[in-house]
């Protein structure tokens, strides 16, 4: 069970908060643009259209920029120092903060191809996480 | 007296209201239904708005935050609180703006929901008012939601970010950082005010912990209490004064995101915007500017900051200041008071950057005097790079 603080949940992100309970990862789709975008909220951040539908993702994405965290930013992550806090760009077109798991905090670097998986919350969500592809991607 | 008398209109206009007092919907969704309504009313969309002011909602720095939420990018911002008369203050900001072509088309937006709040009772965590207000209203600031349940670092997190990808992409090295730590020292040691004048090496910054990878202690700049001022008149008044007038020869401003997980580009800063327009309506380049303060919340701050204002292309920042030049007898001096990495830096450095900028050009600054220093740019850089303001100064030869 992860022990960070739980994360604040809004109206506009119920939907994703959801699906983690399942360890589902899902997007917010504009219908009128045809394309997913993010953070979750009201209206299309490109067209404002309120015709929002939520899409599955496929958990496949590739790191953009990677840090390590050599002093942690809370309590909770004291014993996990260091950890990689990571912009990772999803296959579906959008970027999202996370953090990378499963390998050396300092080895992770933009281009490292990565996938989800899940931390458990203790209010039932789960956190989605990174890891290494085994392998990496052609 | 002259006015910006007929120079800009109310176009379109919006409100939403209800007999029962309340509204449904979060605070973010009801301001975004009335930006929709007024830009309908306009016949304009989004994609015509260059400018957004904004002083509710949000968690610190409430224009570029709703911004952010509507996918805008402005070239002007306002978020200036006077309570009530806030939106006519900033509607004179926004004429005068608009009247001297610093953007086209802009948005002022209100909302709040305390008839809501007072039922749903009390924020649901502590936090700054701001949040407060947020929770109340039933909605999270986004990065609350989104980046800050990943332990990212703050303030340096999202330089370091920044300074993460500068080095896998360009293949920039930490002692190039660290030695814009160690030309900033060179000149802290030349100001008596300082709060380090040690002589600091390479060596010494790259083995100071780490904070944030690629950050060390030593690359992030200090927490000092500290104060400016500035006063600021006419040019007719000017030349009457105290002392030498410092000239504004160029001012702009852009914002592209608030926080990181939504910039665009994070090795390129919107002070590529700034930057280009502020040096443009001055008529000079980067090669013409004799001495440069630039915001050095971290030595990456610095080292973006260059590359978009000019001084070299884009991804050799780290060759550029390798050989010292931004130090004292160097072919660029930077941050020639010390610094907001070795003089002060009280939480917002950019004010001592113009106090600093104009004592240079008066030629008052004794041992760390730039020689035949005439034209000057100051550069700010606020929240996780989310906006950048340009500036540049010039003595009274170069009007």
């Amino acid at each position: 069970m992860s022990g960070r603080p739980l994360p604040p949940e809004s109206p506009e992100g119920a939907p994703f908060w959801d699906a983690t309970r399942e360890r589902r990862l899902v997007l917010p789709w504009c219908k009128d643009c045809a394309a997913a975008f993010w953070f979750p909220r009201a209206a299309c951040p490109r067209c404002l259209s309120t015709a929002i539908e939520w899409r599955p993702a496929s958990g496949q994405g590739t790191v953009y920029a990677a840090s390590a965290q050599h002093v942690p930013a809370n309590q909770a992550m004291a014993d996990r120092v260091p950890y990689a806090v990571a912009l990772v760009d999803l296959d579906e077109g959008v970027r999202l903060m996370s953090n990378v798991v499963g390998c050396a905090a300092d080895d992770v670097h933009a281009g490292m191809a990565v996938q989800v998986t899940w931390e458990a919350l203790e209010d039932g969500r789960h956190l989605p996480q990174f890891e290494p592809v085994p392998g990496g991607r052609s | 007296m002259t006015s910006a008398g007929g120079a800009a209109a109310v176009v379109g206009v919006a409100d939403a209201v209800s007999p029962t007092g309340e509204l449904d919907g979060t605070l973010r969704a009801i301001e975004v239904g009335v930006v929709r309504e007024a830009l309908a009313d306009a016949g304009l969309t989004l994609v015509d708005v260059d400018a957004v002011a904004c002083c509710t909602g949000g968690i610190g720095m409430p224009s570029l935050e709703l911004a952010e939420y509507l996918g805008v990018h402005p070239k002007w911002t306002d978020s200036t609180q006077t309570g009530g008369s806030s939106f006519e203050l900033q509607l004179e900001h926004m004429v005068d703006a608009i009247a001297a072509g610093r953007c086209h088309t802009g948005l002022i937006v209100y909302a709040a929901t305390p008839r809501s709040a007072r039922k749903r009772g009390g924020a649901r965590f502590s936090g700054s008012a701001g949040q407060a207000s947020m929770a109340a209203s039933g909605t999270v600031a986004p990065r609350l939601e989104w980046e800050m349940p990943y332990g990212m670092l703050t303030p340096m997190g999202e330089y370091a970010l920044a300074a993460a990808r500068h080095m896998d992409v360009y293949g920039t090295t930490s002692e190039q950082l660290a030695q814009i730590a160690v030309s900033t020292r060179e000149w802290a040691a030349l100001n008596p005010k300082a709060r380090y004048r040690d002589p600091l090496t390479v060596d010494e910054v790259v083995a100071s912990p780490l904070q944030a990878a690629p950050l060390h202690k030593l690359d992030c700049c200090l927490v000092t209490d500290g104060a400016a001022a500035i006063v600021v008149t006419a040019a007719d008044r000017a030349r009457d004064l105290a002392s030498p007038p410092a000239y504004v020869l160029g001012a702009a401003t852009a914002s592209a995101h608030y926080m990181i997980s939504q910039a665009p580009e994070i090795t390129v800063t919107c002070g590529a915007d700034s930057g280009a327009r502020a040096l443009a309506q001055a008529g000079v380049t980067a090669a013409d500017i004799d001495v440069t303060q630039i915001y050095d919340s971290f030595t990456i701050t610095v080292l973006l900051a260059l590359e978009d204002l000019g001084f070299c292309a884009k991804g050799e920042g780290g060759p550029f200041v390798a050989d010292g030049r931004l130090g004292p007898g160097g072919s660029c001096p930077a941050q020639t008071s010390g610094g907001g990495l070795s003089y002060t830096h009280p939480g917002m450095f950019g004010l001592f950057l113009l106090v600093e900028a104009a004592r240079q050009l008066r030629g008052g600054c004794g041992e760390r005097q730039v020689p035949r220093a005439e034209v000057a740019v100051a550069h700010g850089c606020g929240g996780a790079m989310s906006s950048t303001g340009t500036i540049v100064l010039g003595t009274e030869a170069t009007l």
